[in-house]
């Protein structure tokens, strides 16, 4: 057993649900108990469809289990085929039926209906969500992509699939937007789009295609795999998030599509060249002299795979950041993040589990975490500003404007998302110059972000130890900022991490307020530095004088 | 469907047919209880034993407040248990003992059975017995089932309540003086059953003080330090319709069931504080010049949703049990028209007193087959239909106007002060309707 507050993904057949839902003429069948039908909210609520997902449940409850669940399960296909009409099905059970054992595809299969029906072995009590999705989408191709007589020739025009995007994807919706616009305005055409409203006979012309295009490597990666090795089709590697992210995809899809060779390769750079200059404003603004203090803020990221790896790059390369911490949920793309994060000289943070997470964050001291909706709530707690690139979102992830993460459009949300919760920077010099101001003080939030109130601050950090301890054993308040005080007031068991080791230096009165003096952004590295500076140092005291050689010492 | 129905209250519903069905069932399992019951017994913890789902569910259904340090988590089941590689129940030792190592302030702990825990009948109940006896005297573990196979959606807070019963203390007898002419017994106490806002809780403590009646007790408490004690003397009064287990628990303590209906709206509220104060030997003679007052004011606030609501036809999924109380105050006091009531259970027992008041004729059903039930709502084409967030914007985009009903559970809605609020809550969707069509 596995003691678990929040989960960053849900079960593997609510991955089988995004995709049924993403496509259109595709029901579902789920073998599940009564209540599982929460999931339907997920779509309605969180992501604000106006139609209920192609789900039918079969809710059995107690009283069924000592009858016959299998008939049940036999009537439920049988009514959605008859009402619903589906021009293909998928059967399968969720983590309760997966214990009764009904078998849902021989029993869906000896209903001979006349129409394909797919059975989805899901192993909930070992896989998650997004393995769900890519098993789901990956069965669905292999059983309904019909493979052409002779192989594919190439036709005048370039042809792609885009595959990936599905319902309840983050920003699915803007980026399929953005994406099949450039392409569009490459000249490249495109054959299917899938999951995302593709019918199953889209999904049986996927061969009509030069090369796929993966979106989202954690739903498409094993189905375009499939294609590779079926069909031929080589498939893009590139995630087009950021705007250099999205010069390097054009040109992995120019290749792909033979473009850019040739008699039209002059016609072809100068397109691109016209693109990136009319929609990229995003190196600009990094560049302009307002941005000049954003250079080496220290940022912690945390996602699912993808967004996390793209927005390391982005992050470093092109806002001009230092990443302090790199991790993902996604245990199947662990290999990958290892090297992202190896690049970086850091060491990858692979875990499902978050307070591992929030107890990283805290050992690394950001000034900036982007990461999910979770790691909004841990920086809230900590008091660091944060903005979110990866699911698992909430609602207000799922805006009405368009609001893309990829290519050159996505690339300008990026810049002002990212930079929107950090201090101004006249603000920020200020706050370095002039203390104790009553309004504007060092444990204010950013004016611009319109809160009068003081935040979750920093301050019991820079309460001495004992007061420390005090505020740990009183009812949490919501307050609790410093780790040790998050982590024990957290609801969950994990090792406590060990905040503050017993050998360390206790600080003077006079060091301990000349820390306070440095803005709250920074003052917890500050603390972290000097304390690691006199145990280096085997220091009995730290005093304001121990405080500036720290500072000299690490500013070497 | 129907055309008006004449309303003829002496007849009632208590001998209607009412349509059982069964097939997909659009509901919620017991486990999203947790999500208030939390809140109410501040010294609680509720460990779900379970699947990933099972936290997904609550992490979905509690939105947002997941992340301010709640009181509740799940014990994922991996293939090592599911393969009895490991011990169940040490597995749970070792994940209880972590728990309460890092929250010292819990004192009741609830393990919380799921589907997957009562497929592979994992005991609970045995696990709950063991670990109290270890950790006495700091922390009481009980255990109760919020199982979708067993529970929906209300219901999870009656298994809860149930399970506690057994824990609480005695009420001591008094010695019995000679039996009085009236064969009542001595000195009866009320105890109000079922969670209560705490605005609302207030109220009805200080309106039975107003009848003169002090001994009067709530359970759940806010605290479990203050449990009330039960016995025989104990009459009990249902604050909530959906408490069927939690009755008889009672019961089986000696404590007697008040038959009332339920205090929804300025009618509910009068004859439910009427019926508790009766109990303890007040007539209505005395009781009635003192809710007059309370009475009207309510009556007052609901006239302005009357002209709002009046001859609108209205439609109920099943939810949460309430859908007929619910019913009862929306058509008598506000004059809307019932096509259809649902409710995923039907307690006739506790239901009487409502079903009598109801106006006969009304379409009532009991279990759900959704499909089924869609059909009949877009073929009646009612003003208003009252559902689950998974149908609510699906039936707006249909063009209905609905009233999402979890939203019931989760607002103060009882007793004469809340009735306007309770009214509102159906006046804003039509409201609203009106105003973006403007």
């Amino acid at each position: 057993m596995q003691l678990t507050l929040w989960t960053y993904e849900g079960p593997p057949h609510v991955g089988a649900m995004r995709v049924a839902t993403a496509l259109r003429g595709v029901h579902y069948v789920l073998h599940a108990p009564q209540g599982d039908t929460y999931a339907d909210l997920l779509f309605t609520m969180i992501e604000r469809r106006p139609e209920r997902p192609p789900v039918t449940y079969t809710t059995f409850q107690a009283r069924d289990l000592g009858g016959d669940t299998a008939q049940l399960f036999k009537d439920a296909v049988k009514q959605a085929y008859d009402r619903f009409q589906p021009q293909a099905m998928l059967v399968g059970a969720s983590c309760t039926a997966e214990l009764i054992q009904d078998d849902p595809g021989g029993l869906a299969a000896a209903l001979d209906l006349p129409i394909p029906v797919i059975p989805l072995e899901l192993p909930a009590y070992q896989r998650k969500e997004n393995w769900g999705a890519a098993e789901t989408f990956y069965q669905l191709v292999r059983t309904l992509v019909v493979k052409p007589q002779a192989s594919r020739v190439r036709g005048a025009v370039p042809r792609c699939n885009v595959l990936g995007p599905t319902a309840l994807g983050f920003r699915h919706r803007d980026d399929l937007r953005e994406i099949t616009q450039l392409l569009q305005q490459l000249g490249i055409e495109i054959n299917v789009v899938a999951p995302w409203q593709a019918t199953p006979a889209d999904l049986a012309r996927l061969a009509d295609a030069d090369f796929n295009v993966v979106l989202y490597p954690e739903v498409a990666q094993t189905a375009a795999a499939w294609l590779r090795r079926q069909l031929g089709q080589p498939s893009t590697t590139i995630i087009p998030i950021g705007a250099r992210a999205t010069q390097d995809f054009i040109e992995e899809v120019s290749t792909l599509a033979g473009l850019g060779t040739g008699d039209g390769a002059e016609r072809h750079a100068v397109r691109v060249r016209d693109l990136a200059a009319g929609l990229s404003r995003s190196p600009w603004y990094a560049r302009s002299v307002d941005s000049n203090y954003l250079t080496g803020k220290r940022v912690f990221i945390f996602g699912d795979a993808t967004h996390a790896i793209a927005a390391a790059r982005v992050a470093t390369e092109e806002f001009g950041f230092e990443l302090v911490g790199l991790g993902s949920y996604s245990r199947e793309f662990g290999r990958e993040l290892r090297a992202a994060a190896a690049h970086y000289g850091l060491e990858a943070l692979i875990t499902d589990d978050y307070l591992e997470v929030e107890a990283a964050i805290s050992a690394a001291t950001p000034e900036l975490v982007l990461g999910t909706q979770m790691e909004r709530h841990m920086a809230k707690r900590l008091g660091v500003p944060c903005a979110v690139i990866s699911a698992p979102v909430h609602v207000q992830d799922f805006p009405a404007r368009h609001a893309p993460q990829m290519g050159f459009e996505g690339a300008n949300v990026l810049f002002d998302t990212w930079v929107h919760p950090l201090m101004m920077g006249l603000e920020e010099h200020l706050l370095g110059m002039f203390r104790g101001d009553f309004e504007f003080h060092a444990d204010a939030l950013p004016s611009h972000l319109g809160h009068a109130a003081r935040p979750v601050s920093m301050a019991s950090r820079d309460a001495p130890m004992h007061e420390a301890t005090e505020a740990a054993t009183g009812e949490p308040t919501g307050e609790a900022m410093d780790a040790a005080i998050a982590v024990q007031t957290a609801p969950i068991a994990a090792p406590r991490p060990i905040e503050v080791p017993p050998q360390d230096a206790p600080w003077s009165a006079d060091a301990e307020q000349e820390l306070r003096k440095i803005p709250f952004f920074v003052r917890a590295k500050a603390r972290r530095n000097t304390e690691a500076y006199a145990r280096s140092r085997q220091l009995p005291l730290i005093t304001l004088e121990t405080l500036y050689d720290a500072k000299a010492h690490f500013s070497r | 469907m129907s055309p008006v129905i004449p309303i003829q209250v002496e007849h009632g519903c208590q001998d209607a047919p009412v349509l059982r069905e069964r097939g997909q069932r659009e509901v919620f399992c017991g486990l999203t209880g947790i999500i208030w019951l939390h809140r109410k017994m501040q010294d609680a913890f509720f460990l779900v034993v379970g699947s990933r789902t099972c936290a997904h569910l609550i992490q979905s259904a509690a939105g947002v407040m997941i992340f301010a340090e709640p009181r509740f988590a799940t014990a994922i089941l991996d293939e090592r248990d599911l393969a009895g590689l490991a011990d169940a129940q040490d597995e749970l030792d070792r994940v209880v003992h972590r728990l309460l190592e890092r929250r010292p302030d819990i004192r009741l702990l609830f393990l919380v059975g799921s589907c997957p825990s009562e497929v592979i009948k994992l005991d609970l109940s045995r696990a709950a017995a063991r670990l109290s006896q270890r950790h006495a005297p700091q922390v009481r573990v009980l255990s109760y089932s919020g199982s979708g196979i067993e529970t929906s959606f209300t219901q999870g807070e009656d298994a809860c309540l149930a399970a506690l019963v057994p824990t609480l203390p005695d009420l001591p007898t008094l010695p019995t003086p000679p039996a009085s002419a009236t064969g009542q017994d001595a000195a009866p106490e009320l105890l109000i059953v079922g969670a209560l806002a705490d605005v609302v809780e207030d109220q009805f403590r200080r309106q039975f003080e107003a009848l003169g009646l002090t001994q009067v007790r709530f359970f759940p408490p806010r605290h479990t330090g203050a449990l009330p004690p039960v016995g025989p003397r104990t009459r009990f009064l249902l604050a909530q319709p959906f408490l069927g287990d939690t009755a008889r628990a009672l019961e089986a303590r000696g404590a007697r069931h008040i038959p009332a209906p339920f205090p929804l709206g300025a009618e509910g509220s009068a004859a439910w504080l009427t019926a508790g104060a009766a109990a303890l030997g007040l007539s209505a003679e005395r009781t009635a010049p003192l809710i007059a007052p309370w009475r009207q004011r309510a009556e007052r606030a609901l006239a302005v949703h009357r002209q709002r609501l009046a001859g609108q036809r209205i439609f109920f999924f099943p939810d949460s049990q309430l859908e007929i109380p619910l019913a009862r105050f929306l058509s008598r006091e506000l004059g809307l028209q019932l096509v259809e009531v649902g409710t995923p259970y039907l307690h006739r027992g506790h239901l009487a007193e409502e079903l009598a008041l109801l106006p006969s004729g009304t379409q009532l059903s009991e279990g759900q087959d959704v499909e089924r039930q869609l059909d009949r709502c877009r073929a009646a084409r009612p003003d208003l239909v009252v559902c689950g967030l998974g149908l609510a914007n699906p039936l707006e985009a249909e063009g209905f106007t609905t009233k999402w009903s979890i939203e019931l559970v989760f607002t103060p809605i009882h007793g004469f002060d809340q009735a306007a609020d309770l009214a509102a809550l159906f006046t804003r969707p039509l409201d609203r309707r009106q105003r973006l069509a403007a």
